[in-house]
């Protein structure tokens, strides 16, 4: 393990592989033709990014099908995929599956279900009551029972990310004794899934009704508590790389036009209106990028309080891609409202980022719980 | 220009153990601070980087936070405090263009902050616009006279000696006929008047130069080369900075924490969010301060460059007073004296409304705002060049 921001030749190397990648295979038309189709997503370009990459399982054990490189691999190739805006499960799969799974105990569950997710035959997201962010099971939707052939799952799940093409569905339902961990196939029996018409194209959602849905139990209580809060934690951070992805992305963009767009005899950016708030950009996307980061090492060496590390990277990283996507709109003047124009894709993909694992706001307060409210030490 | 290529690969354990060595035979809160720097400075320690014999220790630069971090524990100053502009500008500048001898003249005594430095670059009629300033040198046989006019002279009232930056040719564009020199600041012609900041006190100065003779050796760099070599000198500033990472909630924002927890009947939600904020600006900032650390030592990526954080910090630190002085509330309104003699440290009964005065100086001092972001533009951005209506042109033809 490399210390706090040490970015190795190999870490650069990856990022430069997935760089390259998304540049040939998913540019921005393949992007824009991808999020208009019905799923939203190409499989067979999921299952490349899987197998020919092999950059999906970075932070999953070997003995599960991954590489068990790390977290820190996993955020680099996230922040890639952000900065491209590649159509996936990035978020159901990637970011909130593999680490529910992965922080089971039970070795038959993990191989029954890690190597599919990691080679990219299957696709899963988990649907876990929360508040602000966090795991919470007050806000449990859905009720199991256990009947003569076994658990079955009734209720509602409102935009489960990813839920429309998921093959598995990790829930989090009611026993009568606690909130316990469930699997769910797709297209199981019981199973109704909605399409949500989605503010990002490039994100979808589904509300999920489960009526009478066979499934099988993952974890108890304690067990189902613990995968959930660690799964949420790894997701925000992950998240907060590709935050940084796609804020790099549009302030390259956003300098390589005003470098380029002349007005009044003179490029845009010589003006120090346009100059300064470029340079702003890049001191946001720079905090961001440590608070991210700084997230993603606590979570993976424990250096840390993760949920102060994972609060403080969504509180800076949502509120700075967002900053930085409205930025890039207003510097590219009327192309920036033009559909034919990028900035629109980042600005919909950053205020998406920025509610789905808890707002700003919501973060900022978790921070203040950890910090500014509690008494100085040694006073 | 002196190069230093490690002569060997340098032994971590050693060099704390000689740090240790120091700090043990000469205890920090005990002996005064010259002895103690000085024995620091002659086990190769003040700037591990260095030479032997000035300084130094010819060995990796990423060390220095590490004997620094020993200094810290066992009680000893923080160097830079020791003498600010000596260490923070000067060393490096010495180092490079002195040539060996006069080095170890000057180097000793800078570190053990007897003989203090300031910087006599900014005038009346250039800030910002630094390669415009007017004071000149004219060469007489083996010296320079010197006349002209410095102003906001940090420490200059205290120093010994200063870095000048001086105009030798006219009729060159304003960059190219630019010398720099160091000057004794006892030479005869050297006047130092003392200058009132708006916090009542007087830590800066005008200081007038009037048939200052300098001998030619003082002279860094070639003649019309003082562009290069101050450059070379910010340079060095900006890394120095980066020898030290603060602990999380520590300077300013512990100002405000410690604050906001003495006065619980002033309490808001707008304020405690206002505090989360700088909290988390706070804590972002020395992250990023972190990671231009680690970069630079480990070198596998650029970092996020010395610009960005002097920018955010000096905003930063305004912000946070600004907040303080909200949170006293009417309190916030007084002032314990303006007097010039008040003590230096910013203590006493009105503390933080003194640091909420002296933080204004901190997006101005070093270069401004407007000037950092103009940096992270052209330099870091790559943006083009606004137009400058004096590029080009003799510094004579430039209008002032
Ligand atoms: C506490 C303190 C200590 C100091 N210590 C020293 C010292 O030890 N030695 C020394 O040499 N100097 C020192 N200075 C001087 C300092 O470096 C200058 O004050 C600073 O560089 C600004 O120059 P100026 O005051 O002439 O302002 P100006 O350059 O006149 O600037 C006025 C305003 O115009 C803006 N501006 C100027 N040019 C541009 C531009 N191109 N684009 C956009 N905006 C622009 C500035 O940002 C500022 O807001 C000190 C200053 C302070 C406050």
């Amino acid at each position: 393990m490399t210390q706090e921001f040490e970015f190795t030749e190999e870490l650069t190397e990856l990022r430069t592989m997935v760089r390259e990648f998304c540049a040939e295979v998913s540019p921005q038309s393949v992007v824009r033709e991808t999020m208009t189709t019905e799923s939203g997503f190409d499989p067979a370009l999921w299952r490349r990014l899987a197998t020919e990459l092999g950059v999906l399982g970075l932070a999953v054990p070997q003995s599960f099908g991954g590489e068990g490189a790390g977290l820190v691999y996993q955020a680099v190739v996230v922040e890639e995929l952000g900065a491209a805006l590649v159509c996936g499960p990035v978020v159901g799969t990637v970011c909130l599956a593999m680490p529910a799974l992965t922080a089971l105990a039970d070795d038959t569950i993990r191989a029954d279900y890690l190597p599919a997710l990691v080679n990219g035959d299957r696709i899963a997201t988990l649907a876990a009551p929360t508040a602000g962010g966090r795991f919470s099971a007050d806000h449990v939707a859905v009720s199991a029972t256990r009947g003569e052939n076994g658990w079955t799952l009734s209720g509602h799940l409102a935009q489960v990310p990813d839920a429309t093409s998921a093959d598995l569905l990790l829930v989090a339902a009611g026993t009568e004794t606690g909130v316990a961990l469930f699997a769910v196939d797709g297209d199981a029996e019981g199973v109704a899934r909605t399409s949500l018409s989605t503010l990002d194209l490039t994100r979808r959602q589904a509300d999920v009704t489960l009526d009478g849905a066979p499934a099988r139990l993952l974890a108890g209580e304690d067990e189902c508590a613990a995968a959930c809060e660690r799964a949420l934690l790894v997701a925000s951070a992950l998240l907060a790389t590709e935050q940084v992805g796609g804020g790099q992305r549009m302030l390259d963009e956003t300098v390589a036009h005003v470098r380029d767009r002349l007005q009044f005899g003179q490029p845009v950016g010589a003006f120090q209106a346009v100059k300064h708030r470029c340079a702003d950009m890049l001191v946001a996307l720079e905090q961001a990028r440590s608070a991210a980061y700084h997230a993603v090492w606590a979570l993976e060496d424990g250096t840390d309080d993760p949920r102060l590390a994972v609060s403080l990277a969504q509180a800076v990283a949502s509120e700075s891609y967002r900053w930085i996507s409205t930025s890039a709109i207003q510097l590219h003047g009327g192309l920036g409202f033009t559909w034919e124009g990028s900035p629109h894709l980042y600005f919909k993909r950053a205020t998406t980022d920025a509610l789905i694992l808890g707002s700003a706001a919501e973060h900022i307060d978790h921070v203040a719980e950890r910090t500014v409210d509690l008494a100085p030490t040694g006073s | 220009m002196t190069t230093t290529a490690p002569s060997a690969v340098p032994d971590i354990g050693a060099i704390e153990e000689t740090a240790r060595g120091v700090v043990a035979a000469h205890p920090p809160r005990a002996v005064p601070v010259t002895e103690l720097m000085g024995a620091w400075y002659d086990a190769g320690l003040t700037w591990v980087h260095f030479p032997k014999g000035l300084g130094g220790l010819e060995a990796p630069r990423s060390l220095q936070p590490v004997v620094n971090r020993i200094m810290r524990e066992a009680g000893g100053p923080e160097p830079r405090t020791v003498n600010t502009i000596g260490y923070g500008i000067v060393a490096g500048t010495i180092r490079r263009y002195a040539g060996p001898e006069f080095a170890a003249r000057l180097l000793r005594p800078l570190a053990t902050g007897e003989e203090k430095w300031c910087q006599l670059f900014s005038e009346p009629g250039a800030g910002s616009d630094l390669a415009g300033l007017a004071t000149r040198a004219v060469r007489d046989g083996d010296d320079w006279i010197i006349d002209g006019q410095k102003v906001w002279t940090s420490l200059a009232h205290l120093s010994r000696w200063a870095v000048l930056l001086a105009r030798t040719d006219p009729d060159a564009p304003k960059h190219k006929g630019l010398t720099y020199f160091i000057v004794d600041m006892t030479t005869p012609g050297i006047e130092v008047r003392p200058l009132r900041q708006l916090t009542g006190r007087a830590q800066f100065n005008e200081v007038f130069l009037d048939g200052v003779r300098i001998p030619d050796p003082q002279r860094f760099g070639g003649i019309g080369e003082g562009w290069i070599v101050a450059n070379s000198t910010l340079g060095d500033e900006r890394t120095s900075l980066g020898d030290r990472v603060p602990a999380r909630g520590s300077g300013a924002i512990a100002d405000a924490i410690q604050l906001w927890h003495a006065h619980p009947d002033r309490h808001t939600p707008v304020l405690r969010e206002k505090l989360t904020r700088l909290w988390i600006r706070a804590e972002t900032h020395r992250l990023t301060s972190d990671r231009t650390r680690v970069a630079a030592a480990t070198q596998a990526t650029a970092g996020p460059g010395s610009a960005i954080t002097k920018l955010v910090g000096s905003e930063l630190t305004q912000h946070i007073y600004e907040f303080c002085v909200d949170l006293l509330g009417p309190t916030g309104t007084l002032i314990d004296t303006y007097s010039p003699d008040a003590p230096d440290d910013e203590s006493g009964p009105t503390a933080i409304q003194r640091k909420y005065l002296r933080s204004r100086a901190t997006t101005l001092e070093g270069g401004t705002s407007e000037i950092q972001r103009n940096v992270i533009g052209e330099r870091v951005l790559k943006l083009p060049q606004e137009l400058r209506a004096d590029k080009g042109i003799p510094w004579r033809e430039i209008p002032r």
